[in-house]
């Protein structure tokens, strides 16, 4: 009998939880290969096989040569590497400064919560586009391809706060109000430790939402950078230079294995959809 | 009588309209089909002694009347609407003997009076014409005297080299149409334009050429110019047929074309355009003195060139549709091309024995100067471009096998521009040069020490190092001479200066590609501008 209902209770759990246990082992499964790069294309992402440049795929290239012959499988296992690593981590200091000014804003309230949105709100107006070029123009020009890696998920993970921090502000707001904040604070309870012990750990699902949502954005958004000299630098690749080469309409139809840092996205963000629809559930 | 003569005239009279009505036929017949291409932006302005923008040049070379006309095949001046001409030895003065009968396309007839108009528009300061700017070689008006309608003088207050040359950019304007610079002499007339969509082109039915057999050109009725500023876009419309023509094309989308229509596809060979780069050797730039050492030694220079691999820069980025660059003059300029000059051969082994020579050393890999100091600098250039982008990341690792560590930075054309020109917050450049014309005084603000646009060291006061002083010297003497054997003598050494010294590190000549439909009969693309309609009132669409 209680096997039976062990059994009733895996099959719902499966059943209910497909898609994010797929979605979770894909991520796993395309992390685990970035991770083994080294092993799994030992010629490396530099190397120019000059020779063979913009060839098809073949057993010493499984996915062709790129325009100046660096082999595509090592370029998408480095380049998934640098994306999936560092994006995670902009993510994670884009939502912590959000949680900062968002989740404080709203859990002091009063003029404290409108002089923050009011930064917030600038922030969401400025003409970024400009402000990188600025940002680019202040940086030196001499950097390792490791340290302009490094440089542009820091921009990202700077600049990405604030539509988070809105949310968080809102929901921080409600929560101060709420009957087991006012218990905690008849109970005695005030400042920072009300806030990290019963304003915080309310505040989780939201910020793992946010975190969530922001790893693609942060992805494609360094692959919009690159215009501004301000990407991930040659030869260093990320999804965001091999997006570039499907910039000409004409050849996609006919090179087909181009697509596979774009399918790589696709299944990666997807992915990352299913496993945050299971956060957002679990905030909502 | 009289009847009977009535009787005889009447059918002469309708043979003699069958003849008429024949012919008009027959000229009709010859006018056929509509062009069309693509313009890659909006063109700025239709005023011909305006035009600063490649799309207005398309529209003035359509449209414009011109005195003469270099023959883009055999890189030949031709007489146009000038039957012959004559440059004064001091090379001040030009005489123009014209053609009668020519008219405006809107009937106004075209004499001695329209050329005295259309120069002193064009050299009126407060047109700011760049088309102009080729005449300014001296402070002082130019005069022009009319002799008679069909011959006029123009007389200008210094030698202007090359002077009957520089009238293939001058179209010719009316002085007395109401309809001022839409009156055009040239195969076509600007019948529609709808701002961001195209410009409509109707043919002049006033032309003055006609062909071997008689017959008034231009052939074709109309070209339609669609505003396309996306290659790919225009490459899709290309294979669906819905334009005729492109008019320069990327090496990867040649090949591809190639590889499906081989028919359609033109490489012309070298063109005119040469991808260069270059250091930074401006005294005041904020870099470390040790750099600014490294940039502006010669050597150094030269070193980097050997280590570059051309070849391959040639055959992978350009897909073999490029060639090694020798010097600032490709040598597709058939005339000006120094031929003794090869270019550079590459070897790192050389180039890496020349630095040693200068006390640089290899240090587990990595290339390090007589202080100790690691050679690590960057090359930018503008994102976007991907045969700059690829041509920078082999350019890394060619340098790579000497020790040498490049950073490749791209960055949008308006930053690199004042990083070139306002700041000079750069190390080295990698960008290219596009040729219009062919004459050596066109490159006259690159060369001369005191130039804007002398890239490496921009506004220098006075020439910071002897060579860039005697390349002053012979820029000057060329510009200054009327004879072509001692301009040319004088632009050869500059050529081979230019080679010793290494201030720009050329690197390919573009080849010209264009592809052309198998519709359009008449066409033979060649290198210069514009290369495949160079002749276009001899083309026509079936």
């Amino acid at each position: 009998m209680s096997l039976g209902r062990m059994k009733i209770g895996r099959a719902t759990f499966w059943r209910a939880n497909a898609f994010r246990i797929v979605a979770c082992a894909v991520l796993l499964l395309v992390v685990g290969l970035s991770l083994a790069a080294n092993w799994l294309a030992p010629g490396g992402y530099v190397k120019q096989y000059r020779e063979a440049a913009d060839s098809a795929p073949s057993r010493q290239h499984w996915l062709g040569t790129d325009d100046i012959g660096r082999d595509r499988f090592a370029r998408v296992l480095y380049g998934t590497r640098i994306s999936l690593l560092l994006a995670p981590a902009a993510a994670f200091l884009s939502t912590l400064m959000a949680a900062l000014i968002g989740g404080m804003a709203g859990y002091l309230g009063g003029s404290w919560a409108r002089v923050a949105m009011a930064l917030t709100d600038l922030c969401l107006s400025l003409p970024w586009l400009f402000l990188l070029i600025t940002v680019r123009a202040l940086m030196p020009l001499n950097v390792s391809p490791m340290v302009s890696v490094l440089a542009t998920f820091l921009i990202l993970g700077m600049l990405g706060w604030t539509s988070a921090a809105r949310v968080l502000c809102a929901s921080a707001g409600s929560l101060r109000d709420s009957d087991f904040v006012c218990q905690a604070r008849a109970s005695g309870i005030r400042g920072a430790r009300l806030f990290w012990v019963h304003v915080l750990p309310n505040l989780k699902p939201v910020l793992y939402a946010q975190f969530w949502i922001s790893i693609p954005a942060f992805i494609l958004a360094e692959a919009n950078l690159g215009i501004l000299g301000l990407g991930v630098a040659e030869p260093m690749p990320s999804w965001g230079s091999l997006l570039k080469e499907l910039e000409g309409l004409v050849s996609v139809g006919e090179e087909p294995w181009k697509f596979v840092p774009l399918v790589l996205l696709v299944v990666v963000v997807t992915s990352f959809q299913f496993v945050l629809s299971k956060q957002e559930e679990l905030a909502a | 009588m009289q009847i009977m003569r009535k009787k005889s005239i009447a059918p002469l009279v309708l043979s003699l309209a069958v003849i008429v009505v024949g012919l008009s036929l027959s000229v009709t017949a010859a006018a056929q089909g509509e062009l069309r291409f693509c313009l890659r932006s909006e063109p700025k302005t239709f005023d011909p002694l305006k035009v600063e923008d490649d799309a207005s040049m398309v529209i003035r070379y359509l449209t414009g009347g011109v005195l003469v006309r270099l023959n883009r095949q055999t890189q030949v001046l031709e007489p146009e609407l000038a039957q012959s001409w004559k440059v004064s030895k001091d090379g001040r003065q030009i005489t123009f003997k014209l053609r009668s009968g020519v008219s405006f396309s809107d009937g106004t007839p075209f004499s001695s009076e329209d050329v005295a108009y259309t120069v002193q528009q064009l050299m009126d300061p407060a047109l700011h014409s760049a088309t102009g700017d080729a005449f300014r070689s001296g402070p002082g008006n130019v005069e022009t005297k009319i002799i008679s309608p069909t011959q006029i003088t123009i007389t200008f207050p210094a030698l202007v080299a090359g002077l009957d040359r520089q009238f293939d950019q001058v179209p010719m304007l009316s002085a007395h149409s109401p309809k001022k610079e839409m009156a055009v002499l040239g195969p076509f007339v600007v019948a529609d334009y709808k701002a961001g969509a195209t410009v409509l082109l109707k043919r002049n039915s006033n032309y003055w050429k006609t062909d071997a057999q008689g017959l008034r050109l231009p052939y074709l009725d109309s070209i339609r110019l669609d505003i396309q500023p996306n290659r790919d876009v225009e490459m899709l419309r290309f294979k669906r047929g819905e334009i005729d023509l492109i008019n320069s094309l990327d090496s990867e989308y040649f090949d591809k074309l190639a590889a499906t229509s081989p028919q359609f596809v033109h490489d012309a060979g070298p063109s005119l355009d040469s991808e260069q780069m270059w250091f930074n050797q401006v005294a005041r730039a904020p870099l470390p003195q040790y750099k600014k050492n490294w940039f502006r030694s010669a050597n150094f220079r030269h070193a980097i060139s050997e280590a570059i691999n051309r070849e391959d820069l040639s055959r992978v980025v350009f897909r073999g549709h490029a060639q090694p660059a020798v010097g600032p003059v490709s040598p597709a300029n058939k005339f000006w091309f120094n031929s003794k000059l090869q270019p550079e051969a590459y070897s790192p082994d050389a180039a890496l024995k020349a630095l040693q020579g200068d006390g640089f050393r290899l240090e587990n890999g990595t290339l390090k100067d007589k202080d100790g100091n690691e050679v690590v600098f960057s090359i930018i250039t503008n994102s976007g471009n991907k045969s700059r982008e690829r041509m920078a990341t082999m350019i890394q690792e060619d340098l790579q096998k000497i020790g040498i560590h490049v950073n490749v930075v791209t960055l949008d054309f308006p930053s690199l521009i004042e990083r070139m020109t306002q700041s000079f917050d750069y190390e080295a450049i990698l960008l290219g040069l596009t040729n219009v014309g062919l004459d050596p005084s066109e490159q006259m603000n690159v060369w001369l020490s005191s130039s804007e646009n002398h890239q490496w060291n921009p506004s220098e006061k006075a020439p910071e190092t002897a060579w860039e002083a005697e390349i002053d010297r012979l820029m000057r003497a060329q510009a200054a001479s009327a004879d072509a054997k001692k301009r040319k003598e004088s632009f050869d050494r500059v050529q081979e200066i230019a080679l010793e010294q290494a201030p720009f590190i050329y690197l390919v000549n573009r080849n010209a590609l264009s592809a052309v439909s198998a519709s359009v009969h008449g066409a033979s693309p060649v290198i210069l501008v514009p290369q495949t309609y160079w002749n276009v009132d001899q083309l026509s669409v079936k």
